[in-house]
């Protein structure tokens, strides 16, 4: 188990680097990395190359992204467009979103796998094909489409909510937003633990379980459930990271000042160090929480872990 | 008698049509003694066991006619929860392959223990001792330490013997194995056959014994019954079949086995393929690939002839081949 | 004790890209995974059942019938949108903007006083177009490179796989954003370009997986032995197994580029107007949705239609090519 762990740690690395390495290059080479910093106006070439001489960007670039990488790691992300530190943004836009993403993804376990454990215990039945269709139709309906509708039916036609959420954006304001931004990974994993469920309940060890006398509950919950529960499992922990990311969309529509609006207002604005610093940042949760699925994979699955 | 089929008819709804799983099958098992049936794949013998178990998957699969009498009980109009208390207590089954039919995220352990606290409430600790009792008892070195270890961690023939303990841990009336040893190598069949036999023994339990295997049957069991095409066709003592059989299938059965004081001779081979069951042929199922076949079998399906108290034969013409079988 | 017979331990799906519609994708990409290897319980020598069969499936399944006449009608009218819309998208009447539907107008009118009926017709061209085109794009290019690592191996296997590593772990919304912001173009091509861009490792994950599996089969290894060339085993008898998951993942993948392209176009990078798409309707239909939410609903509804018509024909696709789920 430790050697797996460190093997999963080591390769990591390269992907992180290579993830921000990319990133780094694409808004390097795309953007303009000082059309940002004269305010609205274009910058006159003299400035131009004594703003780009003072951030090091006359540089090569695999110098700049090693610079930065090692600001990175002394907990220096750069100055955002406000003057103020890249680092002061995160802080106070991180806590929202991860609040946002939690809010989702208790909505995935607890609507998703419900209705996942339902259909795939009732397959072929009217309750099964409906939330079948359902979970179609949500996957096909793009989030900010879902969003939006939502947005005008509950916030400004029936007044349910507020359309907009408030700064502080706390767990009650959220919920919808949270619903939305969960929408789509909701249905797989409604479809996922529908499909895992029927796949096992044809499974020699189910039928060995049946077999033994056990009471219908407990064949259920103790050997087909422990088993068919552990890819659903893994695919949420997945998507926390990949909500994260997809989080700006939703954060556009109710106006949540999280992650995702920070990073909008670092693109519109053309500032490459808030950018840079968010999305990696975002990368990097996407790899632990990558990481600690395969160890929640390790130990939920014993095949893994002795393997 | 312990237990006792009677013309039982199971039947599969497939996108193609219905299948005719078995189709009127009897046999009867008695406490203490040792039945195998006999058959290819195919021929309906694990589905009548699944039947008897009550784990038939349904759908596709049910069971259209015919009673299971355990001790003199009807388990098919039994209640659920009955029938539920029966499985694994007093009718337990040992499956095939082991590694699939374990559950591969429980320990052995805890698998065993549930037997225990299930159908004795015992409590875990208790049933824990007797986990680790039982691995003893089927032979397992170091079954203390090895209670905790999962399926996979098992060789195949260690895995066939806590499936083998698990089927024990109640100490039923009856035990249905089902290939118990195909899967394995041919070194530890022996082994794990022998343990069963030895285990029946001291239980003083009756055993169905499923099996495509003659030469695993001649060794272990009291009375053979072969199965065709979701029919027994043929029922006798062992000795008696291998010696003289009443049924051409059966004749074909043993004549493709090579025997040492057969050195040198052409192995038979039964023409033709087995029927499938969604077209089962009319008359005598086994009539295509019959080398005795007339015209009546073609229309009329032969009933079990008894052909002495102990022994019976579908075939019309089971005295001709008994005859012949004497000659060969 | 060790044991010959023990299951390889599988990777944990981790085939998760960065949005909501983006895990999509790579969700229906981990279903189809078994497509593969559902397969190999065929005879080697009759591949072509699997196919003949899954066609006598899908003729008779609706959802199949019925998506595939949705995604004939809406390639049909991106071909030629003035056959049930001769109107000028372009041609726009302030004084009419927000207004309701009025005879020859059924969706009536956006906030620039476009017509909604003929936009939302025009629009099927450029979701269409990305669609497809980013589709061919990543289908040749990740099972090129995914089938060629599979089948190669070592060094280049590894290699692709840690690039797809690094490629998977870029949330695919924030990439759009960062590489697209700046394209100044209003044709489709930066879009496809993004997508195929961001989207080919998920394909070259299936292509190898499927190749690696074909490659262990008996059929292989005996042609190997009989001395078929490289070439010839990879074209004739291991490709064939790749095909059916990468056409699955292909279908319901060009449904989720629709998704987005229109996700893109809404957060203002992807096409840009005088472009006409349903993701710049949306986008400019949002801010007065209190007093003319046709504008929105009418290009939304089209997209939800075409992404499930999509995601349908794959759904069904995958069932006719895995008789495992039968």
């Amino acid at each position: 188990m430790g050697r797996y762990v460190v093997r999963r740690l080591l390769q990591m690395i390269p992907v992180f680097a290579g993830a921000t390495a990319l990133l780094f290059v694409m808004v390097n080479v795309m953007g303009d990395p000082v059309a940002g910093l004269c305010g609205e106006r274009a910058c006159d070439t003299a400035t131009a190359a004594q703003l780009k001489r003072e951030f090091g960007l006359d540089q090569p670039l695999w110098r700049q992204y090693a610079t930065y990488m090692g600001n990175v790691f002394t907990g220096d992300f750069g100055t955002a467009f406000n003057g103020r530190p890249v680092i002061e943004l995160m802080a106070s836009a991180f806590p929202v979103t991860v609040r946002l993403t939690l809010v989702a993804v208790v909505f995935e376990i607890v609507v998703g796998v419900t209705l996942g454990v339902v259909t795939g215990l009732r397959r072929g039945r009217p309750v099964d094909t409906a939330v079948l269709l359902a979970t179609l139709v949500v996957i096909s309906v793009p989030t900010f489409v879902t969003g939006l509708l939502l947005q005008l039916l509950l916030g400004v036609r029936w007044g349910w909510i507020r359309p907009s959420v408030p700064p502080q954006a706390t767990f009650d304001q959220l919920i919808l937003p949270g619903l939305v931004l969960a929408s789509v990974s909701l249905a797989y994993v409604t479809r996922l633990t529908r499909t895992s469920l029927a796949e096992n309940r044809r499974a020699d060890y189910v039928r060995t379980a049946v077999a033994k006398g056990l009471p219908r509950r407990r064949v259920v919950v103790r050997h087909l459930l422990r088993n068919s529960l552990i890819p659903v499992v893994t695919f949420i922990g997945t998507d926390v990271g990949a909500l994260m990311g997809g989080a700006i969309v939703t954060e556009r529509i109710f106006n949540i000042h999280g992650v995702g609006y920070q990073l909008y207002q670092g693109i519109l604005r053309q500032n490459t160090q808030t950018v840079v610093g968010f999305v990696t940042v975002l990368v990097l949760v996407f790899l632990i929480a990558n990481l600690l699925v395969d160890l929640l994979y390790a130990v939920l699955d014993p095949r893994i872990r002795y393997a | 008698m312990l237990l006792e089929v009677r013309d039982l008819h199971v039947e599969f709804r497939t996108r193609e049509g219905v299948a005719h799983a078995v189709n009127g099958v009897g046999y009867a098992v008695d406490a203490g003694e040792t039945l195998a049936v006999l058959g290819e794949s195919g021929s309906g013998k694990s589905v009548t066991a699944q039947a008897v178990m009550g784990i038939l998957d349904t759908p596709p699969g049910r069971v259209t006619g015919g009673q299971v009498l355990f001790r003199g009980r009807d388990l098919l109009t039994l209640p659920e929860e009955e029938r539920r208390r029966i499985r694994g207590a007093a009718i337990a089954m040992i499956f095939q392959d082991a590694l699939s039919a374990l559950n591969p995220v429980m320990t052995v352990g805890d698998q065993l223990a549930e037997m225990f606290t299930v159908h004795r409430g015992l409590s875990r600790r208790a049933a824990r001792a007797k986990a680790v009792e039982l691995m003893e008892r089927v032979r397992i070195p170091a079954a203390a330490q090895r209670v905790r270890d999962f399926p996979h961690q098992f060789s195949g023939g260690m895995r066939q013997r806590i499936m083998i303990a698990m089927a024990l841990a109640l100490e039923p009336d009856l035990i249905i194995a089902d290939e118990p040893t195909t899967a394995l190598d041919v070194t530890v069949q022996a082994q794990v056959m022998d343990l069963l036999a030895d285990l029946r023994r001291e239980y003083g339990m009756g055993l169905i014994l499923i099996t495509h295997d003659l030469g695993v049957v001649a060794d272990v069991a009291d009375r053979i019954a072969v199965m065709y095409a979701g029919r027994i066709v043929e029922q006798a003592p062992v000795h008696e079949l291998y010696k003289r059989p009443a049924h051409p299938y059966t004749r074909g059965l043993l004549d493709s086995v090579p025997r040492l004081d057969r050195k040198g001779r052409d192995l038979y081979a039964i023409k033709g393929l087995p029927p499938s069951l969604l077209r089962i042929p009319p008359g005598c199922a086994f009539h295509p690939r019959c080398p005795m076949a007339r015209d009546v079998c073609r229309t009329d399906v032969p009933p079990l002839y008894e052909v002495s108290p102990t022994r019976g034969s579908a075939c019309h013409f089971w005295r001709e081949c008994l005859d012949g079988s004497a000659g060969a | 004790m060790p044991e010959p017979s023990l299951p390889q331990p599988q990777e944990p799906e981790r085939a998760i890209a960065g949005t909501g519609t983006g895990a999509g994708m790579d969700l229906a990409a981990a279903e189809a995974a078994t497509v593969g290897s559902g397969e190999t319980g065929r005879p080697a020598g009759r591949p072509r059942s699997l196919w003949s069969d899954a066609w006598h499936d899908l003729r008779r399944n609706p959802v199949f019938v019925l998506s595939a006449l949705v995604i004939c009608f809406l390639v049909v009218i991106a071909l030629w949108p003035s056959l049930i819309a001769p109107g000028n998208p372009l041609h726009c009447d302030l004084a009419r903007a927000q207004d309701g539907p009025s005879p020859g107008h059924p969706f009536g009118y956006d906030g620039q006083g476009c017509d909604v009926y003929t936009r939302t017709v025009h629009g099927a061209r450029a979701s269409v177009t990305v669609g497809v085109c980013a589709t061919a794009g990543v289908a040749v290019l990740g099972s090129v490179l995914g089938g060629l690592a599979g089948y190669v191996g070592g060094f280049w296997d590894a290699l692709l796989s840690r690039i797809t590593d690094v490629f998977f772990a870029v949330p695919v919304v924030l990439g759009g954003l960062v590489l697209l912001s700046v394209v100044t173009s209003s044709t489709v091509w930066p879009v496809v370009g993004f997508l195929v861009l961001l989207g080919w490792p998920q394909i070259s994950r299936i292509a190898r997986g499927a190749v690696v599996t074909a490659k262990q089969h008996d059929y292989v290894q005996a042609a190997r032995a009989l001395g078929a060339s490289g070439p010839r085993i990879l074209l004739r008898h291991i490709a064939p197994n790749a095909v059916a998951p990468v056409i699955v993942v292909a279908t319901i993948a060009l449904g989720t580029f629709i998704a987005l392209e229109a996700t893109l176009s809404y957060l203002g990078v992807g096409l840009k107007p005088p472009s006409v798409s349903w993701g710049i309707q949306i986008s400019a239909a949002s801010p007065y949705v209190r007093n003319a939410p046709h504008a929105l609903l009418w290009p939304a509804g089209a997209l939800a239609v075409t992404v499930l018509a999509f995601i349908m024909l794959g759904d069904a696709v995958r069932d006719a090519l895995d008789p495992k789920l039968r």
